[in-house]
Formats: structure tokens, C-alpha cells, sequence
């Protein structure tokens, strides 16, 4: 492994031989890892590698069971974040931690809260965020309320948050897993500025393709242990991802021709409303048939959360109609398209997708808990549930001490395993995927896209929804763009190229009939 | 320095494996915050006795013997806490769907005198016992279920947070009964034979058949409150309604993702919930008063909240709360009457054993205990069980 380069660089932040075990897990093992003034150390790994973990301890979060951590050269022992904060150090956790009826300013000044006598002085606040948003690119508005903005801007939010608190170390955990692609750029814009302005960086991210953009130098974790370092130049993508996995791992997808059969999905003039109302999905038609998967691209925010769960019977239709397998199911229950044959792996993992303080097991029967194979005359049949749970479990490789352990103890990612592997098990004909590898790492990606095309082969129709160009491109076999809330063209797969669905992406149109 | 680190990591490990057994093997949520601020509790209220002039110790050897100082205190202990696990079941039901039911106090009167009612019905007298009891008892279950279903209801139709709706019907109860009792013109509920409002006497053959003649006596109302109680914990953790209620009460969304219909959940909870209160009433009603009085359940819904905290809203840990609840009422009589220490003592240390309960911190920072289980009332730590 090549060594960075930069002998004068100077350590702001060293970690040495930290371990950290939960119960039934390592999840660090004797981790060393060094951070230089003005660096931006990307940190890789599968999903429950340790990454996350590390990274509260440098944060004062856990309490490292053995190991240093030393900040510009002086062994600290935080007992909690206000101490690391104190050190200078900032962190943007995976979920965010804002408070959705706060606005920004008052999330920013949260816990550090400038007062003049007994009163909060948000006016000074202010001044002060917009010296930050302007030195660093941070463009936030002080007073909108954090509930109304985009993700993209709720991270700005809390990165301005880290820098009112003069955090020159940064921890950045998986900050670009929510964003559109040209969010992205602008991020990384705003992170080189920081580090040309004196800040280091640890940056956690599951797309190497960033990485290798923006990586000073790089460390990968498997299992809890470091199993190598090296610099940005020295790596590839497939290196990266060989390194991370410990195997071959292939990006492009093998699939077959497509051999579509009868349409499964008919949803003819679809119209739906938002939380607050405003129609979002309007006028919206497509037509998905057996073995085939249809693609959905466009920018968030364009009505693809409203489509998906008023499809699925978790939103009521203002006007249209929804055809599944032949049958009128508009006004269904979720429940009563679910029994049809229609699995859901919703957008949303922590808020509809699992219930955090539910073991495993109950958690891949979450919709299915009263079949017959889980319970009789009402009763719940532990045993089988356990023993379909060790079973899937095994089948999706989730990496977890067990199937009775509560699923907000496991990774990101393994969550996502978990509620993939209970959609895609038993009798379905469709399914509808919104984000299906948000915050995956490549192994699992390649896994779960793997998956999705078998059961295009065995016949089921696919409607998948996703703000990952690439993986639209390489899963669809048509592909339709939403913009406002409408199907603004439908590409065949083959002839679709980035540049054109960019362009009815941002504008929603080609710029030529059709 | 390090081998306190030590005792502390095994007091920790020691803790971490208890913890293990209490919730997986006995299925028991952790009770060290109870059992901690119930010990608290008497010692601020022996500070407070000490104050005005007695000595604790005395007065606390007083109000043990009232409590259990001989078979029929023992009897009379028992039998004042019975009717509170009915209300205490009312609120840790309705808690585990993510509902806050502070209506048990009238869900006791919706019951109680739906109870009075049909068991002083003419006919009730020809029926023979084994018929007219369940009736009695039925009766006031459903009007308990009513009164908590009606806050469901709205809960469900119009998003009207409980806390608010089972307040009103609370008031709306009280004075409805208080009217049907009192009034003369027109009579309503009145016993008009009696210089006392309250209702006709209930028949005979609709009261529940007496154990021990204790002060109050125990009756067999016990076995059905009780056995409710193993009930509602099969329920709860084997069942798969109530792991609607569960994931209903941990996270709507993902309840309605899944297919489980909320608000069906919501409306069968708050009915449920109201059932056990008016259960409660009913057997009251049946076994120890013959007839209904406003006052008789007063306070009553309001301690099941303390107790039901107190358990941790687990069914089975109710019974014992309750118990520990019913017996200090029953015992503060003769506190006052050997060491002269008002009854309200027992009132004032009840309300710190809930305060110490509910904020919990406290009893966590005095004792170091560890945030090992979720509090219900706060959201999880990060750390979670190290
Ligand atoms: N509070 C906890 N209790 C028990 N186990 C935990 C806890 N937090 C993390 N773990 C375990 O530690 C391991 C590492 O988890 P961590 O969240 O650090 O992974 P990660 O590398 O950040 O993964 P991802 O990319 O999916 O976010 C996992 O096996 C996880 O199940
Ligand atoms: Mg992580």
C-alpha cells in the first residue's frame, strides 16, 4: 500500500489500537488511523464494518474499550460529545439530529445558545451563520423552519451547525448517501473549501466514485479491523471495492433481454396530495408488465414518495385509478394490495420501513405476522417466526449477532437487508422499490440488485424508483421521468443516455417532439 | 482507582445479565427505578414525620401493621387494591398503542353505574347467580369500554389527542352520575328510599360471594382482576393483536405500511382499556358497596396511573404496585391512630413514589443505575446496554 505522500503533514487526530465490542459483536478491533491538518480522509467499509462507530468514539458518543485517541497530539477521554465539541471537533451523523419545528437558527444554536441576559440572542445567531454561509458556501436561510427544507439543505444545516461550534476537525458520516447528484458537486465544493481553510475531514461514504474525487488518502475497515491505507491516486474503484468486500466484485449487472408478459401495473391520470396538501403527483400514467422492471428517474421532490405509497395504498388517491394484476385497486388498504401479491420496499427505512425497537425476527414478519405460518387463531408462533428469521437472515447476509437482537443495534445498511429480505420473500407478482440501496455498500448493492433482477426473470413486474441515474440505467428495461408530478417521456433502456434523461430530469422535456 | 472501574464493570456485567433474565427469560421489564424510588420515597417521607415531631420509625412500624400486621389486615389490604389493578390496567393497556388513557377515573363511573344499573333490574332477582353475575360484571366492562372507546373514536375520526377528550369525559361523567344520583325530580338512578344519594340496591343474586369478612371484605373479584392481568400479558406478547398494539404504539408509520389498520387499532385499544376500569367498578359494585355512589371510585383512576407507572405498564408488575398501593391505604388508619401521623403522609409519599418514578433521572443519578431499559417516557439512549 502506498503511504501518504506528505511527510510534514501534521496529525490533528490520531487513533491508536482502538476496540470496541457490543454484545456478540467486535465491532472495532484494534483500529489505528491518523488525520492530517487540511487532509480529507475517506473512511470505507461494508455495511457494519465499524465505521460508525469509530467515528461516535472520536465524537465522544462510546467509550472505547481499550486504545488512544489523541486530538493535535494530546490523549483526550471524552465522556460525552460536549467534550469532543470542546476539542474542536464536529460531527454530521448518518440520521440527522435537527429538530423539524425548530428553525435553522435556533437549531444551530442548540445546546450553545448565545444569551443576553435571561434571553436568547438569535440576532447575533444570525449574523453570525450568514458570516459562515458566506465564507464557506453554506447557503442557509436562518429563519426557514428545518421541517420545510430539502435533505440536501438540512445537511448544510448541520454542517453550519459543526462550524458555529469552531469545529476544525470534521466527521462527515455517509453526508452524501441522501443527495441528488448535483447536490453532490455543490457538496464537495463547500468540503474542499473547508480544507483549504485549515479544516480536516473524515468522510464516510459508500460511492468510491466520490472518493476517488475528493480522498486525500484512504483507510478501509472489514469487520472492525483496518485492512489497508492508501491514497487517492494509488486506488480504483474496483480496487477499493476488492479491498472493502475481501472478493471480485462486479459493477456491471448481467441481465438477459427482458421477455415481458401481461401488464400488471396499469395506473392511468394518478393524482395525490403531500402532507400539507399540495398536489404532487398529477395526471401520472404507467404501465408495468410481467418480467420487466420500469425505471423511475427524476430529481426528489418531483412526487416520487406521493406515487409510491399511493400505489401501494398508503396514500388516498385524489383522482385516477390504479390497476393491479387485472384488478381496480384504487382505495385499497395497504394491506389488501400487500395480500395481492404486491411486496413494498419503502424510501423511508427508519420511518416506515422498521420498528427500531423491534427484534429482527419481528421485524421480517412486520407485515405478515398473522399468516398462518406465524400464527394460529391469533397467537403468535414463536418458533416458526425465529426459524424463518435465522433462515432469511442467512439468505440476505445480515451481519448480526442474532435474529432476537432490536434492529436499531445493527448498521444501516444490514436495516435495509432486513426489510429487503422480508419483501422480497413469498408470493409476489409485484414490486414496487423506492431507494433500494440508499447507504448500501457495493457488496450489497450488487446483492440486492442481483435479487431484483431474478424476480424480473421469474416473471414479477418491478417498478422501481430511484435518485441513482446509474442504477436506473443499469436495472431498467424502460425507463419513465417524473417531473412535477408527471410522466414527462419513457426511453427504452438501451437507447437512454445520461445526457438526454438529465435533460427531461431538469427540464422535463427533450427539447424535440417525440 | 481501577479496581473500583472493576466493581463497577461487574456490578455492571452483573446488572447487564439480571437485566437479561428480567426481559428475556421472565419477559419482565427492569424494576430497579420502581423498587428505588419507592425506597426514596419513605425515606423523604420518614424526613417529613421527623419534622413534625414523630419518630418514623413508629410511625412506619404503625403503618406496617395496618398493612399486614395480622390475617385481616392482610385480607383488608388485598382487598382495598384489587378494584386498582382494573384502573392501572386501563392506562398500561392504552400506553402500549401510544396512548395516553388518563380517563380510567370515569371509565370506573361509566362502569359502575352501568353495573348498578342492571344489577337492580327487576329481573335480574329470578336469574340464578351463575347468570346473573357475568351480567352484572359484562355490563359494567361495557360501559367502561364505551367511555374509553369514545376517546378512540374521536382519536381515530378527528385526531383529538386522548389526554384532552378523556379529561372532558371525565368531567362529563362525573356530574352525568352525580345528577342520575342526586336528582330527585326527575328520579333517575335515585334510590329514593335512601337519605343518601345512591342508587336502588342491586339483586341479590348478583353479588359476588364474599372470601374473608375484612373491612373492606374481600370478595371474588379478585380471581377475575388477576387473572385479567396474566390475560392482558398473553395478549400482549403472544398474540398478534397485541403486536398491532405494540407496533401501533412504537411507530404508526411503519403500522400502516405493513397493513395494520391504525386506527382500528386506536378505536380496540382505548375500548379494551376502558373495559378493565369498568371491570373494576363492576365488581366493586357487586361485591363490597350492593349499590353505586359517585364517591366511591374517587381518586381511584388516578392512582391506577401512578400504579400502572409504576409497574412500568407491565401487566403482571401491576399486581404487585397495586398491592404495594391498595395495602398502604389500607394501612394508614392506624398510623394515625397509634402515632398520630395524618393519613395524608401515605397520600404524600404515593405522589413522590410516582414523581421519583416519572422523573426517573433522579433515582438513576442517586443510585447509579444505569439506563439499561427504555423508559417509556423518554426517547432510547444512543449507548443503549454496554
Ligand atoms: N448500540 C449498539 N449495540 C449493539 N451493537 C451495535 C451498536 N451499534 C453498532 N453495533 C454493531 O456494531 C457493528 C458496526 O456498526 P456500525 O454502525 O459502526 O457500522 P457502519 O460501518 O457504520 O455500517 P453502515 O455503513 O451500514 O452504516 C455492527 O455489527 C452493528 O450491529
Ligand atoms: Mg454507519
Amino acid at each position: 500500500m502506498a503511504q501518504a505522500g506528505n511527510s510534514t503533514a501534521r496529525p490533528v487526530l490520531e487513533i491508536e489500537g482502538i476496540t470496541k465490542t457490543f454484545p456478540g459483536v467486535v465491532a472495532n478491533d484494534n483500529v489505528s488511523l491518523t488525520l492530517n491538518q487540511g487532509e480529507i480522509h475517506c473512511l470505507l467499509g461494508e455495511n457494519g464494518a465499524g465505521k460508525s462507530t469509530l467515528m461516535n468514539m472520536v465524537f465522544g458518543l462510546y467509550r472505547p474499550d481499550s486504545g488512544i485517541i489523541r486530538v493535535r497530539g494530546k490523549e483526550v477521554h471524552f465522556e460525552d460529545s460536549g467534550e469532543a465539541i470542546a476539542q474542536g471537533i464536529g460531527m454530521v451523523h448518518q440520521h440527522f439530529q435537527l429538530i423539524p419545528v425548530f428553525t435553522v437558527a435556533e437549531n444551530i444554536v442548540l445546546g450553545n445558545e448565545i444569551t443576553r441576559g435571561a434571553f436568547l440572542d438569535l440576532d447575533t445567531a444570525r449574523r453570525q451563520i450568514d458570516a459562515l454561509a458566506e465564507r464557506y458556501g453554506l447557503a442557509v436561510d436562518p429563519d426557514a423552519t428545518v421541517g420545510d427544507l430539502s435533505v440536501g439543505e438540512q445537511q448544510r444545516v448541520e454542517l453550519v451547525k459543526a462550524l458555529f461550534r469552531d469545529a476544525d476537525i470534521l466527521i462527515l458520516d455517509e453526508p452524501t448517501a441522501v443527495l441528488t447528484p448535483g447536490e453532490v458537486d455543490d457538496f464537495f465544493e463547500v468540503v474542499k473549501s473547508l480544507t483549504q481553510q485549515g479544516k480536516s475531514i473524515i468522510f464516510i461514504t459508500h460511492k468510491l466514485r466520490e472518493v476517488l474525487a475528493v480522498a486525500d488518502r484512504i483507510t478501509v475497515l472489514r469487520a472492525g479491523q483496518v485492512v489497508g491505507t492508501t491514497t487517492a491516486e494509488g486506488a480504483t474503484q474496483q480496487s477499493l471495492a476488492n479491498l472493502m468486500v475481501g472478493r471480485d466484485v462486479v459493477f456491471r449487472v448481467d441481465k438477459a433481454e427482458p421477455d415481458p408478459g401481461e401488464s400488471l401495473i396499469r395506473v392511468q391520470g394518478l393524482r395525490a396530495q403531500d402532507d400539507r396538501g399540495v398536489e404532487t403527483v398529477s395526471g401520472f400514467d404507467v404501465e408495468v408488465r410481467a418480467g420487466e422492471i420500469f425505471g423511475i428517474a427524476g430529481v426528489e421532490g418531483n412526487g416520487q414518495r406521493e406515487l409510491v405509497e399511493t400505489i401501494c395504498g398508503m396514500r388516498p388517491a385524489t383522482g385516477g385509478r390504479i390497476e393491479m394484476l387485472g384488478k381496480d385497486a384504487t382505495g385499497w388498504s395497504p394491506r389488501k394490495i400487500n395480500e395481492l401479491g404486491v411486496a413494498h420496499i419503502p424510501e423511508n427505512r427508519s420511518k416506515h420501513g422498521v420498528v427500531a425497537q423491534y427484534s429482527i425476527a419481528d421485524n421480517l414478519v412486520l407485515n405478515r405476522y398473522h399468516h398462518r405460518k406465524f400464527a394460529r387463531r391469533g397467537v403468535r408462533n414463536g418458533a416458526a417466526i425465529n426459524g424463518e428469521a435465522i433462515a432469511l437472515v442467512e439468505q440476505f447476509d445480515v451481519r448480526t449477532p442474532g435474529v432476537d437482537v432490536a434492529i436499531d443495534t445493527l448498521s444501516g445498511g444490514n436495516q435495509q437487508k432486513v426489510i429487503v429480505a422480508r419483501e422480497l420473500t413469498g408470493d409476489l407478482q409485484v414490486l414496487v422499490v423506492a431507494q433500494p440501496t440508499r447507504g448500501l455498500d457495493v457488496g450489497s448493492i450488487e446483492f440486492i440488485h442481483r435479487k431484483i433482477i431474478e424476480l424480473r426473470d421469474r416473471g414479477v413486474a418491478v417498478l422501481l424508483v430511484s435518485a441513482e441515474l446509474d442504477e436506473i440505467l443499469s436495472l431498467s428495461d424502460r425507463i419513465g421521468v417524473l417531473y412535477r408530478g408527471r410522466l414527462a417521456g419513457t426511453v427504452d433502456a438501451d437507447d437512454a443516455t445520461r445526457e438526454e434523461l438529465g435533460l427531461l430530469m431538469a427540464t422535463g422535456t427533450t427539447g424535440e417532439h417525440s | 482507582m481501577s479496581s473500583v472501574g472493576n466493581a463497577n464493570a461487574g456490578i455492571g456485567r452483573a446488572a447487564g445479565q439480571l437485566h437479561r433474565l428480567l426481559t428475556e427469560v421472565w419477559r419482565l421489564q427492569p424494576l430497579y427505578v420502581s423498587l428505588y424510588a419507592i425506597l426514596l420515597s419513605f425515606v423523604v417521607g420518614g424526613v417529613l414525620i421527623s419534622i413534625i415531631g414523630v419518630n418514623p420509625f413508629t410511625a412506619y412500624w404503625a403503618l406496617l401493621r395496618g398493612m399486614v400486621g395480622g390475617g385481616e389486615e392482610i385480607a383488608g389490604s388485598v382487598a382495598r387494591s384489587v378494584p386498582f389493578i382494573g384502573s392501572a390496567l386501563a392506562l398500561a393497556f392504552a400506553f402500549r398503542a401510544g396512548l395516553f388513557n388518563i380517563g380510567a377515573e370515569g371509565q370506573l363511573l361509566a362502569g359502575g353505574i352501568t353495573a348498578a344499573y342492571v344489577g337492580a333490574l327487576s329481573w335480574m332477582s329470578d336469574l340464578p347467580g351463575i347468570v346473573a353475575i357475568p351480567l352484572i360484571l359484562i355490563a359494567g366492562t361495557m360501559g367502561g369500554a364505551i367511555w374509553g372507546g369514545i376517546p378512540g373514536v374521536l382519536r381515530a375520526k378527528t385526531g383529538a389527542h386522548e389526554v384532552i377528550s378523556t379529561i372532558m369525559l371525565n368531567s362529563l361523567v362525573l356530574f352525568g352520575v352525580r345528577w342520575m344520583v342526586n336528582s330527585r325530580d326527575p328520579v333517575v338512578l335515585r334510590d329514593t328510599d335512601s337519605t343518601v344519594p345512591r342508587t336502588d340496591p342491586i339483586s341479590d343474586t348478583a353479588v359476588l360471594p364474599e372470601l374473608v369478612d375484612s373491612q373492606p371484605s374481600l370478595h371474588v373479584g379478585i380471581f377475575a382482576l388477576v387473572g385479567i392481568c396474566f390475560v392482558v400479558a398473553f395478549v400482549l406478547n403472544r398474540t398478534t393483536f397485541g403486536f398491532e398494539v405494540g407496533t401501533v404504539g412504537l411507530n404508526p408509520h411503519a403500522s400502516h405500511y405493513a397493513g395494520i389498520n391504525v386506527n382500528r387499532v386506536i378505536v380496540a385499544s382505548m375500548a379494551v382499556s376502558g373495559a378493565f376500569a369498568g371491570l373494576a367498578a363492576a365488581s366493586e359494585i357487586s361485591g363490597t358497596n350492593g349499590f353505586f355512589q359517585p364517591g366511591t371510585f374517587f381518586l381511584m383512576g388516578f392512582d391506577g396511573i401512578a400504579i400502572a407507572l409504576l409497574a412500568r405498564t407491565n401487566p403482571v408488575a401491576i399486581i404487585a404496585a397495586a398491592l404495594l398501593w391498595g395495602s398502604m391505604l389500607s394501612g394508614a388508619p392506624l398510623m394515625q391512630q397509634e402515632a398520630d401521623v395524618s393519613i395524608d403522609v401515605v397520600r404524600i409519599i404515593q405522589a413522590m413514589v410516582l414523581l421519583f418514578v416519572a422523573a426517573d433521572a433522579i433515582v438513576r443519578y442517586l443510585f447509579r443505575v444505569r439506563e439499561l431499559d427504555q423508559s417509556p417516557f423518554k426517547a432510547t439512549s444512543i449507548e443503549g446496554a454496554v
